[in-house]
């Protein structure tokens, strides 16, 4: 089962649903014995920061994805989800995260429209199988005013320029995340949650995909 | 690079697509999904759904058609008309909806612009303008009225109604109060074809810092260049070049990256 965290924000349908398409058993949860027992998981993000670590918190969720990452468990952190691995944000004025990769989360620079919204190249740092398939340089859609700045550049395996050059993708063995949502970039974006599945599973627990990844 | 886009407007009634669909390819031209699914295929950068109803019927219909849109198609929905509170908002997220569009609610009541950035991000609020060129010079009381230099005024109702409110003042209201986006529609160019309202797209672009789609007048695919070059749009929004099959929306883009402007191939 894959478990997808619901923390009362954001449209968790579509990652659901992408999941599911790919032929695993998706479950939208806010129990912490769920995501700890399933056999990956998806935290997904929109909104803010604050509201994303206090509503963590209360749902006592925060330890669970701290268990799940230093286990080296399939993990896959989205938008906000990339952002709170980290251990502090500039939103609103200083937020502490999870802090499970240290470096800063940043606001993008001022001179530019923000959000960040739309389709924007991600260009390939390393060969891996979560890029199985999917061009170097290829769009994904991106929606965000904060990007994540690691002290540690080895785990930087995509990046993407907007006024800045940011890192969009993220791996740290059996962790992913991404600053894109790749439930929302098309056959590519499923291709990516389908390479995850596939590598970060091992072959364990294969997905007969309905799309077409 | 930031790639502009391209998003073709779906306008809904009782769960079907209406407004001159014309494809010869599709089984059936007014299924949402199916609609959706073929621009999706086609390369369309985001989809804009609008209720045409809108009332409170229509709500948990277009709920049905945005549930049923977002199981198969992997690309941005927006979703607009007569939203008129944060829990119209919520409902039609949680359908699958990644931004709500509103218009008519935000000018009655500019603060639920600030409930809804503030309760689902600013990300997700699309503050849609339609506006008018004035004919002659009008002056109001009240800080967003029109005054000396007012040159497009809003309208709300579906465009029935004047408002008396200057177009630029109130764009840049809304993104004080948290829209992430605005959708801008040129009432004057509106189904004629013959290009947006490329000065009024430049004036709103040039004075908020979110993406500004730009809507009303595609009649050829230099309208879409222009939109981007000389009214700076972020985004074009276009229904009849596209439903009528005029140009697909591969050809649009094709025809933009071989002007020199960044597009999703």
């Amino acid at each position: 089962m894959i478990a997808i965290i619901d923390y009362g924000a954001g449209n968790l349908r579509s990652v659901a649903k992408a999941i599911a398409g790919l032929g695993y058993e998706a479950r939208v949860t806010s129990s912490p014995d769920e995501v700890l027992n399933a056999d990956a998981v998806i935290l997904p993000g929109v909104g803010a920061a604050g509201d994303t670590m206090n509503s963590l918190e209360a749902l006592g969720m925060a330890d669970p994805i701290r268990q799940v990452v230093a286990q080296n468990r399939p993990f896959f952190g989205v938008c906000l989800g990339l952002q709170v691995l980290f251990g502090n944000s500039e939103e609103g004025g200083g937020q502490r995260c999870l802090d499970l990769i240290p470096g800063m989360v940043r606001r993008l620079p001022p001179h530019l429209k923000v959000p960040h919204m739309g389709w924007n190249q991600v260009s390939q740092r390393m060969a891996h199988p979560l890029f199985e398939g999917i061009p170097d340089g290829a769009n994904f859609y991106f929606v965000h005013s904060y990007y994540a700045d690691p002290e540690e550049k080895a785990i930087i395996a995509g990046e993407t320029e907007y006024g800045v050059s940011f890192p969009s993708v993220i791996i740290k063995g059996n962790l992913v995340a991404t600053q894109f949502h790749p439930e929302k970039s098309g056959d590519l974006g499923l291709k990516m949650y389908h390479n995850f599945l596939k590598f970060g599973l091992g072959g364990r627990y294969g997905g007969h995909p309905r799309h077409r990844p | 690079m930031l790639t502009k886009r391209i998003n073709p407007c779906l306008d809904v009634t009782e769960g079907r697509v209406v407004k001159g669909v014309s494809f010869v390819q599709l089984r059936d031209a007014g299924d949402p999904v199916e609609l959706a699914a073929f621009y999706d295929r086609e390369g369309a950068d985001e989809l804009v759904f609008l209720d045409i109803t809108a009332s409170s019927d229509a709500r948990d219909i277009m709920i049905d058609v945005v549930k049923r849109v977002s199981e198969q198609v992997f690309i941005p929905l927006t979703v607009g008309g007569g939203l008129r509170n944060v829990e119209d908002m919520r409902r039609i997220l949680e359908g699958g909806a990644d931004k709500v569009g509103i218009n008519t609610a935000a000018v009655q009541n500019p603060e639920l612009i600030r409930e809804g950035a503030t309760k689902f991000g600013n990300q997700c609020i699309v503050v849609a303008i339609d506006a008018k060129r004035l004919e002659k010079e009008v002056s109001l009381e009240g800080p967003l009225a029109l005054g000396p230099g007012s040159k497009w005024e809003v309208y709300t109702h579906g465009g029935r109604k004047p408002t008396g409110i200057d177009a630029l003042k109130w764009a840049k209201q809304a993104v004080a109060l948290g829209a992430g986006e605005l959708l801008l529609t040129s009432m004057d160019a509106d189904g004629h074809q013959t290009g947006y309202d490329l000065e009024l797209t430049r004036a709103i672009s040039e004075a908020v810092k979110v993406p500004v789609i730009a809507s009303g007048g595609a009649g050829t695919l230099e309208h879409l260049y222009e939109a981007i070059v000389i009214g700076k749009a972020d985004a074009v929004l276009a229904a009849s070049i596209f439903h009528y099959g005029t140009y697909s929306i591969r050809q649009a883009k094709e025809y933009l990256a071989r002007k020199g402007i960044a597009v999703r191939l």
